[in-house]
């Protein structure tokens, strides 16, 4: 297949901060002279970077790797993940074609392409913000159709919900990707036949999902300034930022409001609270994210309650409601 | 059926905890040091004992492919490379291992390593596997965090550093020797062999190159046993195995199963059974694109291993099964794996690239009847001189779907042509 390079070319490509430092972490991964192994990935970090591929990019990247320029002009051309003309600038959408997905209904879905996007693969939408092409196996075929829309695998397609999710991306939002028709992963649709040995831990969707999740805009171009966070339970270094709210020395004149009032709040948890310096509901209901997650933390015994039982919105309707003591009057 | 604790792989559908946490709960990195303490030859042996073979496609015996690598240095540094380039049509097994069971991988990189005699080790992860290749990077950070990898391993005495890498969206790039060009920052075009990667592999180096699934169950047999992993499946044809199921089944999945499970109870069991039961089934490309299809008389008996599919002149592969029903147009079906090889094709030996772009043009009249009887024979003698002609086995792997189709479809073939002769070809077959 002939790829060329485009007529219209910016005249200079530089990595932002964040991605040369992720650059040269990269090069640190090979022996001493043998950097030109990054090629792939820094070439691919620049099309992010920019969303297509320029010959600026192909140029400077040759250059920090040391590499002739015609070398790392074959690597740009022979792999196809290099889009080397300018794509949609939401998302440029990619649908298996391949067999497994193509008896499984992707034709119907290159049909909603060529009537919402473009015509023809590799052509910009009218708008300029969507572009499409048919690609070869995406190694998702137990979820097959699908398609990969920005970085993201979008599975179990139908015609319909495929162009749903074109609406969604159009009205600027991101839906959450996988399995489109209620699975989990590729499990059997409608129940396990094997692996139920251990309590289920993840409500968050599969890996790729939970992922995308956590980082929110996943259309967005890397910039090297994500973090998507594991989401797995057993992560200290991914816990939020945290701050201590202001505490009390004691309950104010007229004594504590009843915490327990609080669903999730019982007796012990009260008593943990009211050493903490909390002591009102108005106190709770004050409290922001952070301090959320301080608290959160800090729930010897209970952690994460605040956030897993809504204790800030209950609060805020408690204090709204009016002071409660635990004798029951006022 | 393989029971649940005989499985190696639980955390498939990733319903657990995937950290390196919920890995240790599920018996994951339990003892890695003392696996390493029982010695180099000692692990080879035991891989040789389980009858593990490679679960990339060929099927080649992990532990003799081990063997092969020089026991005395020479000065040059030993590589593990891991292919994590799941192309082929049909396959999506590592994909799961990846994102939901990394630490088996992680695991299992460090034991081989050390097998090998390699203190590095580079996995190769497809380009468009990015939420994966996120998720294992992960499990990599966590496991030189808790110091399993890194210098003294896990303990182990065994200085063992495993980096990520990824390609760009290269069908070839699965060909050992073409993935090491692509890691190295070329063109991924297979190199001539021999010399072979374990005398002269990644940047000149002693250099072994295994499927993910093949390492990631490694410790768990050093953990339980060359026999206990020996005891499933049929002699030369032994293990667990991870199958995928796409098409036309009720319920496509991946799921572990004992080696040599019968095709049929494969898909009754965990796939809900054929679309409009077994009597509708048309054919079954039993392990990815690359090998021949079974038509639906050869499926009632036959036994998803190596050996018994190589004796029905198809092949285990990468155990991906494409199911077909009798709503399928069959010669289309293969049209869209003759347009894949074309497109995959690295260019490098003209029997391949000019062959997959020829085959592919005479498939294409082949699905729409435009052809001449004699053709067919024709597009068999190509098929024959693409096939066993090239660098790789590219050129094989585009010959054989071909040549499956005409072994047990030409009737078919020859209709069509005689219904567009006559034309009464219906705009189903012709669509």
């Amino acid at each position: 297949m002939l790829r060329r390079l485009h007529p219209d070319q910016p005249a200079t490509f530089a990595f932002s901060p964040a991605n040369l430092a992720w650059a040269q972490a990269q090069i640190a991964k090979y022996p001493a002279g043998r950097q030109a192994s990054a090629v792939i990935p820094l070439l691919w970090r620049a099309q992010e970077q920019e969303g297509w591929l320029t010959r600026a990019a192909i140029e400077h990247v040759a250059e920090m790797l040391g590499m002739a320029r015609i070398r790392a002009l074959e690597v740009a051309t022979f792999y196809f993940m290099f889009q080397l003309a300018p794509v949609g600038s939401v998302a440029h959408v990619q649908v298996c074609g391949t067999t497994s997905c193509m008896i499984c209904g992707a034709e119907a879905l290159v049909e909603v392409c060529r009537r919402r996007i473009a015509p023809e693969p590799h052509m910009l939408s009218a708008d300029g913000r969507l572009s499409w092409e048919e690609v070869e196996c995406l190694g998702a075929c137990a979820n097959a159709p699908m398609a990969q829309i920005g970085k993201d695998y979008y599975e179990d397609l139908t015609a319909e919900r495929f162009e749903w999710l074109l609406d969604e991306f159009l009205a600027g939002r991101v839906p959450t990707p996988g399995p489109q028709g209620g699975r989990h992963a590729s499990e059997p649709a409608g129940g396990r036949t094997t692996l139920k040995q251990f309590a289920d831990s993840h409500d968050g969707g599969n890996a790729s999902v939970a992922l995308a999740r956590a980082l929110g805009d996943t259309v967005r171009r890397i910039d090297g300034t994500e973090r998507p966070r594991p989401a797995a339970p057993a992560a200290p270094a991914a816990a939020p930022p945290a701050a201590r709210p202001v505490a009390l020395a004691a309950a104010r004149p007229g004594g504590p409001d009843d915490l327990t009032a609080i669903r999730g709040v019982g007796p012990k948890l009260s008593a943990l609270l009211h050493s903490l310096g909390f002591f009102h509901f108005d106190q709770i209901a004050a409290w922001t994210p952070t301090e959320i997650a301080w608290v959160d933390e800090h729930l010897e015994g209970f952690k994460g309650r605040v956030s897993r039982d809504g204790w800030v919105e209950q609060a805020r309707a408690l204090a709204a409601a009016g002071p409660r003591h635990p004798s029951g009057e006022g | 059926m393989l029971k649940d604790e005989d499985r190696i792989f639980t955390n498939l559908y990733g319903f657990h905890d995937r950290s390196l946490a919920g890995a240790r709960v599920r018996g994951h990195w339990d003892g890695t040091a003392g696996l390493i303490a029982r010695g180099r030859d000692a692990i080879v042996d035991e891989i040789k004992k389980s009858g593990l073979r490679g679960r990339g496609g060929a099927g080649f015996p992990t532990g003799l492919k081990w063997s092969f690598m020089p026991k005395e240095g020479d000065g040059r540094p030993a590589y593990l490379v891991v292919n994590a380039d799941e192309s082929e049509p049909g396959t999506c097994k590592d994909r799961e291992i990846m994102r939901h069971d990394p630490h088996t991988l992680v695991e299992g990189c460090l034991v081989a390593g050390f097998a090998m005699g390699a203190h590095t080790a580079y996995i190769y992860i497809r380009g468009e596997y990015i939420r994966e290749r996120e998720a294992l990077q992960i499990a990599i950070d966590e496991a030189y965090e808790a110091g399993l990898l890194g210098r003294n391993a896990a303990g182990s005495g065994w200085d063992f550093d495993l980096y990520l890498h990824h390609g760009a969206g290269a069908y070839i790039c699965g060909e050992e020797t073409a993935l090491l060009e692509s890691l190295e920052g070329k063109k991924g075009m297979p190199r001539m062999k021999p010399p072979f990667p374990a005398g002269a592999g990644l940047y000149g180096c002693p250099t072994t190159v295994n499927n993910v699934e093949s390492i990631a169950v490694v410790p768990t047999i050093l953990r339980r046993g060359a026999e206990w992993f020996a005891g499933f499946g049929r002699p030369n044809n032994t293990g667990t195995k991870v199958f995928a199921i796409s098409g036309h089944v009720n319920r496509p999945c991946v799921v572990e199963e004992a080696m040599s499970i019968p095709l049929r109870e494969l898909l009754d069991r965990h796939c809900g059974g054929v679309r409009g039961g077994w009597a509708n089934l048309k054919a079954v490309i039993p392990g990815g694109s690359s090998v021949p299809l079974l038509p639906a008389h050869l499926c009632d008996d036959a036994i998803m291993d190596f050996d018994w599919l190589r004796e029905q002149k198809s092949g285990l592969g990468t155990a991906a099964v494409i199911v077909m029903d009798r709503s399928t147009d069959v010669i289309r079906a293969i049209w869209r794996l003759s347009k894949f090889y074309k497109h995959e094709s690295c260019g490098q030996c003209t029997p391949c690239r000019e062959g997959t772009g020829w085959m592919m043009r005479v498939m294409d009249r082949l699905v729409r009847g435009e052809a001449e009887v004699e053709e067919i024979d024709m597009l068999l003698d190509v098929s024959r001189q693409v096939e066993g002609h090239t660098i790789c086995a590219l050129g094989d792997a585009a010959a054989w779907p071909i040549q499956g189709l005409i072994r047990h479809f030409r009737g078919e073939i020859e209709e069509r042509i005689r219904a567009a002769r006559r034309g009464t070809l219906t705009a189903v077959a012709a669509e």
